[in-house]
Order: C-alpha cells, then structure tokens, then sequence
C-alpha cells in the first residue's frame, strides 16, 4: 500500500485515493507520424526496473494530475511535481542520485 | 533417466528408497549452446521441452536467475481453460489444454491434471450476451464450453448463493474440461524430461547482458560467466522489459503486482474452478483442502512480489457475497508475482529486432493454462522461424493495429 501526497492539495492519503495514469513525460505522435513513432507512443514503454517517473491522479481528492518519480523495486516515492513539465525537475533528479547512485538517468 | 512406475515405487520400497536419482543434473554452463533460452518457469521450460521433442534440438541450455518455477509458475491459482473469445487466444489455450489432458504420461511426471470444469459466473445482463457469445464462438473453434442455468450452477456448487441482492448468478459459461493442474509439478516434470534429454538447466544465474555481433545475438553475459548461443530465446515474464532493454528494444509491455492467497484447509467443499469476473475473484479449493483465490491486478508498475492490501480485501469481500460460507474462514498467507501487461491482454510469442532472438512475454494474469501451448509453440518458431500457432501473437501487431483483444472478451480475470 503506497501513501501518497497530492503536490496540488498537499494532502497525504492511500493508494485507495489516487489513480494511476501510466509512464509520464511521452510525447505525443498523432495523425500524420510515421506508424514506428505512433506505436511506440501508444505502447511501447520503458517499464524500468528501479526509478520510474508516472503519471498519477488525486482521483478521490482534488482530482487534479500530477507527476511522480517512484522507485518501482522498492516502492520508494521520490517526489511529486506539477503535471505542467516536460521533464523531471532538477531537485529530484539530485534526490534520486543521492539515493540511487547506479541509477543511469532519466533519457 | 530412471522411468517413474508403480515397479519403481516397488523397487525402492525394497531397498529404502536408496536407488532414487535426483529429478535432473545441475550442471555448470558450457561456452556455447545451439540455444539458450533465459527464464526457467513454466513457459521456458515447455519451449526448451518441444524444441527436443519435436525438432531434435538438445544443445540447449535454460538459465534462471532463481530457482527453477520460483517464479510466476510456482506463484498462480493453477487455473487451466481455453475459454477464449478470439480465434487465436482459443487456438493456443485449446492446444495448452488438450496437451495437459495427457502431460503426466507424456514427461512421465505426474503434473496432477484435474480436468473439475470451469465455471465463469454471469452476474449482469452484459455478462450473460457476452458469454452466451464466448459459447458460440467455441463451439466454431472446437473448443467444449456451453451457458448453463442458474439452476444447474447451484448443483454443481451448492455452497454458492445464487441469489445474491447485488450480484445474483444469472448463468455461467461453463468448460467441463478446464480444471487445475499441480504448478510446481510442470516445471519439474519438463525440468527433469529436459535435462534426460541432454539440455542443461542452469539456476541461480541471472543474465546481466545481451552481447550481438552484426544485429544477431552471439551471448548472453551472466553471473557465472559469458554464454555463446546461436538462438536467444527470451521467457522471463514480468521481467521481460528489463531482458528487453539489455537486447535493444522496447516491448508494448507494463509489469504490476498480481496477488493470490489462500484459506485454511477446510474438508471438500467445492469441486470445481469458479470465476466471478464482474466482481472480480476466482476460487477453487486445492487437493490438500485450502481455497485457493485470486483477484485483480494491481494498477501500477511494481517489481516487488507484493501487492496492495486492498487487493485483498477487494477479492475476499467480493466473493464473501457468492460464498457465504467463507466469512469464517481464516486466510493462511498470501503472496504476489510480476506479471507483464500488453495493451490487449493477449501474449507475444514473437521475433525481435535482434536478430535470432526470440521473445514470449505478455501472459499476463494468466499464463500458467498456457504453458504447454506456449512452449510448443515458441519452440516451432524458433527452430523453424514461424508457426501457425504464434503467427498472430506477433509483437508487430500492435504497430499493424491487429490487436487480438481480450481484455473484455475474457472477462480480465485469467
């Protein structure tokens, strides 16, 4: 059971509250992208065994969408940001090389 | 190998059973191997199996990063059916199905097929259209299954309360021929036919790199050592998209906890496999007593082996309506396996982007029923580059939109 805090609300509560909304950060291919781009945007995915970056939804809550960086070996929450970015934010990129010093980087 | 036989038995009864061989050799890898297949489960197993059997290929080694079935095999509620919607998935599963009916004399080995029925429980309106369906379409593939009345649920398994206010049992799809089978038994009996053959089954090794000259595979690197291979064939489960990355690729694939747990062992009570999917459990009671149940997956990638509490009490609080009689019932443990999620709930059993390597992932909640089907079929593919059987569950589908979808038409609980 993961206890998550909602970076929108501030609130802290159980997994039971929030909805998981898969592997943040892609980027979108639509109409007109080649068919290798448009499925490795609709399927493919990184699945990393150790820091993942996810996208999550206080669904019970405030129902806003946010991001999260989780360590998916340990279940290690490294830190939440607004859903307004394209990558994750330098302060918990620094946080999970403190932690994880193996760790090979988000690209 | 020695043949198991009610003469052996009396054989070693003479002598204190002194004269028993182990099940198979544990050898130290050799340098190169015609193939190696990574992940000694179930379906890895069963491939390495029928690629002796059916193709003559015995230079094989398996390697496992564990011990052998240690993982989803020795982890699942042993549900074997074929009651597919799609043509493909009832090919496969139907084919897994008719070689269990005859696995134990087949290796030798006792798996404990118990072929007890399958019961899969209507309780709306939807599930009824959507089963009477499923009964259609396999009568067209051959596969027996057919709708059965409220009526004829409750004698089968009197202990189920039919009337339930929330979730009455309207009628369920009924397979006579699906059951259960001893899990920890597959991967021995194919672990010990294997190795009689000549392969070498490799534990406590894990694979930490894919080495490729020219984009085709050449070894895989390990903690006992550089392994040559002619043939990568890649059967690790939850961990494929990890295998995956050290080969170059990316899989249409997301590995999350599934959990299962079982009661305290009660005297007979229910003789067949039930599955509630709309409210999502499935129990069956094991020969040594306990209820076995299983339930939803969860919905986040995890690699730990455990899942959520909630899961837990989701399962058992949806059965408890169907299944009175087991709010008094003690749960005796409870534990998790990573299973791999693709897009449309069915499997790959596919080439890769590197070249002769081979991949069979994406079983989901439910590749245990599969594992004989799974493995003739990968085997076929890897000794003669295609099969009838996998042809379809190529994982360039998703790109061609050729998705075989059983997310809805199997009702999710595997």
């Amino acid at each position: 059971m993961l206890l998550l805090t909602c970076p929108c609300c501030g609130v802290t509560a159980e997994e039971t509250e929030f909805a998981n909304g898969g592997e943040a950060h892609l980027k979108r291919f639509g109409p007109g992208s080649s068919d290798a781009d448009y499925e490795a945007y609709m399927f493919n995915r990184k699945n990393p065994r150790g820091v993942h970056f996810e996208r999550w939804r206080h669904a019970y809550g405030c129902g806003k969408w946010f991001l999260m960086a989780r360590d998916t070996m340990t279940l290690e929450v490294y830190g939440a940001y607004p859903a307004q970015t394209t990558e994750p934010p330098a302060e918990i990129v620094a946080k999970i090389k403190a932690r994880r010093p193996e760790w090979e980087g988000y690209k | 190998m020695k043949r198991y036989s009610v003469f052996a038995i009396a054989r070693e009864a003479m002598r204190q059973h002194s004269g028993w061989d182990k099940a198979w050799a544990s050898p130290e890898p050799k340098t190169h191997y015609d193939v190696v297949i990574v992940g000694a489960g179930g379906h890895g197993l069963a491939t390495a199996y029928y690629l002796g059997k059916n193709f003559g290929i015995t230079n094989v080694a398996i390697i496992e990063k564990g011990w052998l079935g240690g993982g989803n095999t020795g982890r699942n509620t042993t549900i074997i059916r074929s009651n597919y919607l799609q043509d493909p998935s009832a090919a496969i599963y139907e084919k897994a199905r008719s070689l269990y009916e005859t696995l134990s004399q087949d290796l030798n080995y006792n798996v404990m097929f118990s072929p007890r029925g399958v019961m899969m429980l209507a309780q709306t309106e939807h599930e009824i259209r959507g089963y009477k369906r499923t009964a259609m379409a396999n009568a067209l593939q051959g596969v027996e299954t057919r709708f059965i009345t409220p009526a004829e649920v409750k004698r089968i398994v009197p202990i189920m309360n039919i009337d339930g206010p929330r979730y009455p049992v309207l009628g369920a799809l009924w397979q006579p021929r699906g059951g259960t089978a001893r899990h920890d038994a597959v991967a021995w009996g194919y672990a010990r036919a294997c190795s009689a053959m000549g392969m070498h089954v490799i534990q406590n090794c894990e694979v930490i790199g894919v080495e490729s000259v020219g984009g085709q595979v050449s070894a895989v690197a390990t903690t006992k050592g550089t392994i040559g291979c002619t043939k990568l064939g890649i059967v690790v489960a939850g961990h494929s998209g990890h295998l995956a990355n050290m080969a170059g690729f990316r899989l249409p694939v997301e590995s999350v906890a599934l959990q299962a747990m079982v009661s305290e062992p009660i005297k007979p009570a229910m003789d067949c496999v039930v599955m509630a999917n709309t409210v999502h459990g499935y129990m069956s009671q094991s020969d040594k007593g306990e209820m076995v149940i299983g339930g939803g997956a969860d919905h986040f990638n995890n690699y730990t082996q455990r899942g959520s509490w909630m899961h837990i009490e989701e399962t058992v609080r949806a059965l408890i309506e169907t299944f009175p009689m087991l709010s008094r019932l003690k749960m005796l443990r409870q534990w998790g396996g990573i299973v791999d999620m693709t897009g449309d709930r069915s499997p790959i059993i596919s080439k890769t982007p590197l070249g002769n390597t081979f991949i069979n992932c994406g079983w989901g909640t439910g590749g245990f029923k599969a594992i004989p089907g799974s493995g003739w079929a990968m085997a076929e593919l890897m000794a003669k580059g295609a099969s009838p059987l996998a042809e379809e569950f190529s994982m360039y589908r998703f790109r061609e939109g050729r998705f075989i979808d059983e997310s809805v038409a199997a009702g999710v609980a595997h």
